[in-house]
């Protein structure tokens, strides 16, 4: 099995997939409906002037979470081409 | 004439669907909202092959679900009005997350049409979409469309007529979503048709779904309609409790991850192919790399703060002095025509300066709205809301709260009537409530002349820092009190900041200048109603009771007597009896203002407020800034015996507050931190009503109020103990 990490520890420029998604209630449910599901690669784009939030580019999009939000999420790093 | 066919528009923010909307309408459309904020429904009309088609803009949503005020308002109007069509406009940049809402859209069984929308720009990166593969699979008409330029809207227009002429029954979609749910699900459709339980709004399946998700909207309907909820409640814990034991998840997850499913088999079948080219996001995201870089991001940010302030201000200016001299007109003009008395004095100083006053800052507004507008539509708005996330969650605010404060006057000149309305965006009750709460401590336009005077009488050196300190105390303010309400009385968790941040584009001037009409539309409104009858009854307070008649006559005395010495004196002492002429004048203004109703509760209000250092004049002023705060420079000036005094120009005013022995720097202090913070102006009350609740718009009356008075007192001790 590889490794997953959580997604608060993605670097700027990592490309990662999202492998599990923990977050219920109303922060799952948002989460999913902007799309990161299991399975969905994502690429760190940048971070807020004071580390948090920070943005992800996905499916032609970039989305912005907080690092707290972040930690619901688990992925997988994808070998930098 | 038969009724038009009713078309609904829905998308996703950012989608380009209001870009459509206008494009279908023209002019002919009803704007009753604000740009980023579409709660309320716009529609619009107009005619296609002899038809009159009606189009209905829904908020932009990204599902169906019931947790916003915006996916509540677009559920509830395409199940309660059964539009004959709608049209879903979708960023085809975008389309798994698009099709998203589709789905949930074919779900409740609505006669979709998909617009494939900024087209130009997926044939610009070589992404392929084969938009009739993605018809057929979908079985909906899918139309490439570009709003901006308006191709493929009649295509779009047409296809939607076809729709709503042949389909006559809303047939919902079926999506599997694994074996155990799809028997609940039909367990439970069963029972709801065998009971038509809800049935006549909702389709069955649809219902039982909802009941599957755990939607609490639904819910306490289905508990008002009838027993049959309490079953329907027992099935869907049944499965949620099957869910966790199993997959360790809840039931609206597994839905979500099959619809997905459901949008990622369509794609599997070559619905999109895309390209390796550059594309715009990719040129966003480099933007992003340095418009929000850690030490050139908030440089710019302020950069272009600064640049609205002194754009608002001097371009501003110009086109103010024209609307202030069209009143001085018509205020002259009235004056002269109409007979001395009650009649010119209500009309000259009730209506017409009262009016004036407030939309003497319309081109304020419309310039700062303007910048705004344009800085919104070009999507650097969410990149503020994106750097300053942090600082406001640490005050229990959300990323969001940025927009609101900045409309209320986070830049001086804005207006807290929109600023609260725009506070809309904000999710979360609590952090939306602390926001509406917290935006009228801003800097309005209306606040402006009054410190501008005060500056100018008693800080004459450095007025334009003095301005600047004014306006970061009204922003510490803002966040310290919303910190505080968010710990006390508005205590909760921090909502999510899972937000788009749009790719940059070019807005187009008419996005631009309709954006900004709403906003100052809604300002001109407030002066032409509210205001015209709340200047009247206070033109009334401070009229009646009329002085005594001895007292008149003792004025009247004084008059005669210097105009007797005029028929005798030569043109060197002339100007100095009419000088003192003015001063009589001036003087019954006075007296007679200390003896109207407002001069006698600012009087039995001295008693306290002498601790902030206010006298009576002062205090009729602040009553009077109440209604709208334009009106307290007005006030001091007949409160001072100065006559007429125009707020842009009022030196006489100043010099006069300098020299007064009662009015010192301490007062001045006391008076700006109380005028910065105190009960926000009846229309901004009234606003907050509507978006909060009138409860929270008496709160904020007298929370805010105290607290000015409290501070007001403090700085005035201290100061004065100093001096």
């Amino acid at each position: 099995m590889a490794d997953y990490i959580g997604l608060r520890k993605l670097k700027v420029d990592q490309k990662a997939v999202i492998r599990s998604v923990r977050a219920q209630g109303d922060l799952g449910r948002r989460i999913r409906e902007m799309g990161l599901i299991p399975g969905t690669e994502i690429a760190v784009t940048g971070r807020a002037p004071l580390r948090d939030p920070v943005a992800l580019r996905l499916n032609g999009f970039t989305l912005t979470l907080r690092n707290n939000e972040a930690d619901h999420i688990s992925v997988e790093v994808l070998d930098n081409d | 004439m038969t009724s038009p066919v009713t078309i609904a528009l829905t998308g996703n923010p950012n989608s380009g669907k209001t870009t459509s909307f206008n494009a279908l309408t023209g002019s002919r459309q009803h704007v009753g909202n604000y740009p980023g904020v579409t709660v309320d429904c716009k529609e619009g009309f107009f005619k296609l092959a002899e038809r009159n088609i009606r189009v209905v803009d829904l908020p932009g949503t990204y599902s169906l679900t019931a947790y916003t005020a915006e996916e509540i308002a677009a559920r509830d109007f395409l199940l309660g009005q059964r539009p004959d069509a709608v049209v879903d406009v979708l960023d085809a940049n975008t389309l798994e997350r698009s099709l998203y809402l589709a789905v949930q859209l074919l779900e409740m069984g609505a006669p979709l049409v998909l617009g494939l929308n900024m087209m130009d720009e997926v044939r610009k990166k070589d992404m392929q979409i084969n938009s009739a593969l993605l018809s057929e699979l979908i079985g909906c008409p899918v139309i490439e469309t570009v709003a901006r330029t308006g191709e493929g809207r009649d295509a779009m227009v047409r296809a939607a007529l076809a729709v709503a002429d042949s389909v006559d029954e809303w047939k919902p979609l079926r999506i599997s979503y694994s074996a155990d749910m799809d028997e609940a699900l039909l367990e439970m459709e069963e029972l709801i048709n065998n009971a038509h339980f809800l049935t006549d709004r909702y389709p069955a399946r649809w219902l039982a779904l909802k009941y599957l998700e755990g939607d609490e909207q639904i819910r306490v309907e289905g508990r008002k309609a009838g027993d049959l909820s309490a079953s329907l409640e027992a099935i869907a814990e049944r499965v949620e409790n099957h869910c966790r034991k199993t997959l360790n998840t809840d039931p609206e997850a597994v839905i979500a991850d099959y619809r997905y499913g459901f949008i990622a088999s369509l794609m599997k079948r070559g619905v999109v192919r895309r390209g390796t080219s550059r594309t715009r996001i990719e040129i966003s995201d480099k933007i992003d790399r340095v418009v929000t870089s850690a030490l050139f991001g908030p440089a710019l940010m302020l950069l272009v703060l600064y640049g609205m302030f002194q754009v608002t201000f001097t371009v501003g200016d110009i086109p103010m002095g024209w609307v202030e001299s069209m009143f001085g007109w018509l205020s002259d003009t009235a004056g002269a025509l109409l007979p001395d008395g009650l009649l010119k004095s209500l009309i000259v100083s009730g209506m017409i300066d009262g009016v004036g006053g407030v939309l003497g800052f319309v081109p304020l507004i419309v310039i700062m709205f303007l910048m705004l507008a344009f800085l919104e539509d070009l999507g650097y708005m969410a990149r503020m809301a994106y750097m300053l996330d942090r600082v406001f969650k640490a005050f229990g605010l959300h990323g969001c709260s940025v927009m609101p404060f900045i409309i209320s006057g986070g830049i001086p000149g804005g207006c807290a009537v929109p600023g609260v309305m725009a506070a809309r965006t904000l999710r979360s009750p609590k952090e939306r409530l602390a926001t509406i709460l917290t935006a009228p401590f801003m800097v309005c336009g209306a606040k402006v002349p009054v410190f501008i005077l005060l500056v100018a009488a008693f800080f004459p050196q450095s007025a334009g820092n003095a301005m600047f300190w004014i306006t970061l105390v009204g922003w510490a303010m803002a966040l310290v009190v919303a910190k505080g309400l968010r710990m006390t009385l508005l205590k909760g968790e921090p909502t999510p900041f899972l937000m788009e941040l749009p790719p940059y584009r070019m807005p187009t001037l008419r996005g631009v200048l309709l954006h900004t009409w709403e906003r100052a539309w809604q300002y001109i409104k407030k002066a032409g109603t509210v205001i015209l009858a709340i200047s009247i009854l206070f033109w009334a307070a401070m009229t009646f009771p009329q002085l005594p008649a001895e007292t008149l006559e003792r004025f009247d005395a004084q008059r005669a007597a210097i105009e007797a010495q005029m028929e005798q004196a030569d043109e060197l002492a002339r100007p100095a009896l009419e000088a003192s002429l003015t001063a009589v004048d001036n003087n019954q203004a006075e007296a007679a203002l200390q003896n109207s109703v407002a001069g006698r509760v600012g009087m039995a209000l001295e008693k306290v407020t002498s601790a902030a250092g206010f006298d009576w004049r002062v205090n009729i002023a602040l009553i009077g800034g109440i209604a709208a705060k334009e009106v307290i420079v007005t006030t001091l000036g007949t409160a001072y015996s100065l006559g007429d005094v125009d707020p842009e120009d009022a030196a006489p005013l100043s010099q006069r507050l300098a020299s007064d022995p009662d009015f010192s720097t301490a007062t001045a202090v006391s008076l700006i931190i109380f005028i910065l913070l105190y009960a926000p102006c009846f229309v901004t009350v009234v606003a907050m009503a509507k978006e909060a609740s009138w409860g929270w718009a008496g709160f904020a009356v007298v929370f805010n109020t105290a607290l000015a008075f409290g501070l007001a007192t403090v700085s005035y001790q201290i100061v004065s103990g100093l001096g």
